[in-house]
């Protein structure tokens, strides 16, 4: 064996090897969901019973469908939110306090969570003795996640706005297109795929959070993961691995679906674009 | 880029740039200001005192710092800052360790097969956080897959040897799960800045180091390696910051001896009701970050203007 076919064995080994350990809990979350034995990690034959009780179980429920609806409040305006910073970021070289900016718009992607949900509270309770609102619940949870969304959501953006070329912006206006419209005909259908990444992963970041939630929520307003944390705090729970397997498999889905259709999109347009070059 | 902004109206510069502008300052510097405040502020039963006070013509400031003393004083906040920033540098490493040659493997992979590679390193970092860290409560726990792989092959005689784990067969609340889960649930975070700087390198390099007599392990460490510096500082401050402040991980699969600082603010805070004290954590844990979060940021700037 040479040493080339070495170092071919051995890439392949860790390779393999690194995702047995990014995929063993996720595969095993899974299969547990289907164990019917009161005792965890003991097999006791197949059953669909924990999926049966979701069903009534009004709390989860309760609480999937208020993180539904903060994920989608967070997703839209976090995407909104974080074009605008893109834009600014990536279009304006020059203004008076940009490093602040761009510091404000990445800090909070390695933030500590406790810290941006903790500072975040203590400004909306004073603000809440002050003027009397806003009382804790989705509405303070949305500013949270948007928060960190937004981040998320600026840096997907950024990434794609810079690898457009910009002389088709400087056509458009030359052509004598107004600004804005510049942005909504040219920029914004160039950046559709980013800001479709950026929508679903700043709903799946939303709907994932544990710590901001728990600083942000108020009585009465308990989201899933929330729930799913005060039952693993106790112990395994396979109520948590019949959710979890849910939410992984809509989730695997969803992502697999979308990615195959911008990449079926992508194919469609080098053709377009090939056959656009022949006729000329 | 310059024609766009030649044309730009005023207002709509202005709008584009002021409008996340403002909304960061408000909900993100303004919060933290705050916090600062109330880290010297005295707690009055249920209230917390004005530092600042205009009472009978006078204006006076009382500021306490006696939880800042209690923080530098008290041995028990010391050494949960230490185990802190001891525990997201291993765990940094490990990542590094892992991570670094998964990334080098992939960027080297076949061209065709690399997109779907990718797909998988963040599928699971878009899947459920919380969820992947309580399935590790299940695989660590009695007869769980990996307890039975490592009593399996003796590998708990090497951590208890090492002191990780008390004692064999008890994988759970110990520095070990501890570091487990925050290797698995930041590894993503340290292979996708890795790969997509070494996916970047120019492969010509390394061919003229071979023709100039390299050997590969040489033109490894000597263009490789320097040349992904980006991607390793990147990829290492991704990892370690937000393991210096992670309360999840530490509450689900750590114990009483692997007390981090993020829980120590939760307690404070939730528990203890002490939110100067709370407050005087969170900016004691900014300070703690804040060289990294310079680090990162000059970094993360630097990335952007170079792309552009």
């Amino acid at each position: 064996m040479n040493a080339a076919s070495i170092n071919k064995w051995f890439g392949r080994g860790w390779l393999s090897l690194g995702f047995i350990f990014l995929y063993l809990p996720i595969v095993a979350l899974a299969l547990y969901s289907f164990n019917n034995s009161p005792v965890p990690n003991v097999w006791r034959g197949f059953t669909l019973k924990w999926y049966a009780a979701l069903g009534t179980d009004t709390e989860m429920l309760a609480g999937l469908w208020l993180s539904l609806k903060i994920a989608f409040f967070t997703a839209c305006s976090s995407v909104v939110l974080g074009t605008l910073a893109a834009v600014a970021l990536v279009k304006y070289r020059r203004f008076s306090g940009r490093t602040l900016f761009s510091g404000m718009v990445n800090a909070p992607l390695v933030m500590p969570e406790v810290i941006i949900g903790l500072s975040l509270l203590l400004m909306l309770v004073s603000l809440q003795r002050a003027l009397g609102f806003p009382e804790r619940g989705l509405m303070t949870i949305w500013m949270g996640h948007l928060l960190l969304g937004m981040a998320y959501a600026a840096v997907i953006v950024q990434a794609r706005l810079q690898d457009l070329n910009p002389q088709l912006e400087e056509a458009a206006l030359d052509l004598g297109a107004r600004p804005w419209q510049v942005f909504a005909l040219v920029t914004l259908p160039m950046i559709s795929q980013a800001l479709m990444s950026a929508w679903l992963l700043t709903f799946t970041l939303s709907l994932d959070d544990v710590v901001l939630s728990a600083f942000l929520s108020g009585p009465g307003a308990t989201t899933m993961p929330l729930v799913i944390f005060s039952r693993a705090r106790l112990g395994l729970n396979p109520s948590v691995n019949a959710i979890a397997t849910l939410i992984v498999a809509v989730v695997a889905i969803g992502v697999v679906a979308a990615s195959y259709l911008i990449a079926r999109r992508e194919r469609i347009r080098a053709t377009e674009m090939a056959a656009a070059a022949r006729a000329s | 880029m310059s024609a766009p902004l030649k044309h730009a109206s005023r207002g709509g510069r202005w709008a584009v740039i002021g409008v996340p502008y403002f909304w960061l300052l408000l909900f993100f510097m303004l919060p933290f200001l705050i916090v600062m405040k109330i880290s010297v502020s005295e707690m009055e039963t249920v209230n917390f005192k004005d530092v600042l006070t205009f009472k009978d013509g006078v204006l006076a400031l009382s500021l306490k710092f006696s939880n800042y003393a209690l923080l530098v004083q008290d041995d028990l906040y010391f050494l949960t800052y230490v185990s802190s920033l001891k525990y997201a540098a291993v765990t940094t490493v490990l990542c590094l360790l892992i991570g670094y040659p998964f990334a080098y493997f992939m960027a080297r992979a076949k061209a065709t097969l690399q997109p779907a590679l990718l797909m998988l390193v963040m599928l699971p970092f878009w899947t459920s956080f919380l969820l992947r860290v309580y399935a590790w409560k299940g695989l660590l726990s009695e007869h769980g897959w990996a307890a039975d792989f490592i009593a399996g092959t003796g590998l708990d005689r090497l951590l208890v040897a090492f002191g990780l784990i008390p004692a064999q067969g008890q994988l759970m609340n110990t520095p070990f799960s501890l570091v487990l889960g925050m290797t698995y649930t930041y590894l993503p975070f340290m292979i996708l800045p890795l790969y997509s700087n070494l996916a970047k390198m120019d492969l010509r390099l390394l061919e003229a180091a071979s023709d100039l007599g390299a050997s590969a392990w040489v033109a490894f460490w000597n263009i490789t390696v320097p040349l992904s510096k980006a991607g390793i500082i990147a990829g290492s401050m991704l990892v370690f910051i937000p393991c210096v402040g992670e309360y999840v991980i530490p509450e689900l699969l750590g114990g009483p001896q692997t007390q981090m600082i993020g829980r120590t603010l939760w307690d404070e805070f939730f528990s203890n009701n002490d939110w100067p004290m709370a407050s005087t954590v969170a900016v004691a844990m900014v300070l703690l970050i804040i060289v990294p979060l310079a680090i990162f940021n000059k970094y993360q700037a630097e990335a952007s203007e170079r792309r552009a």
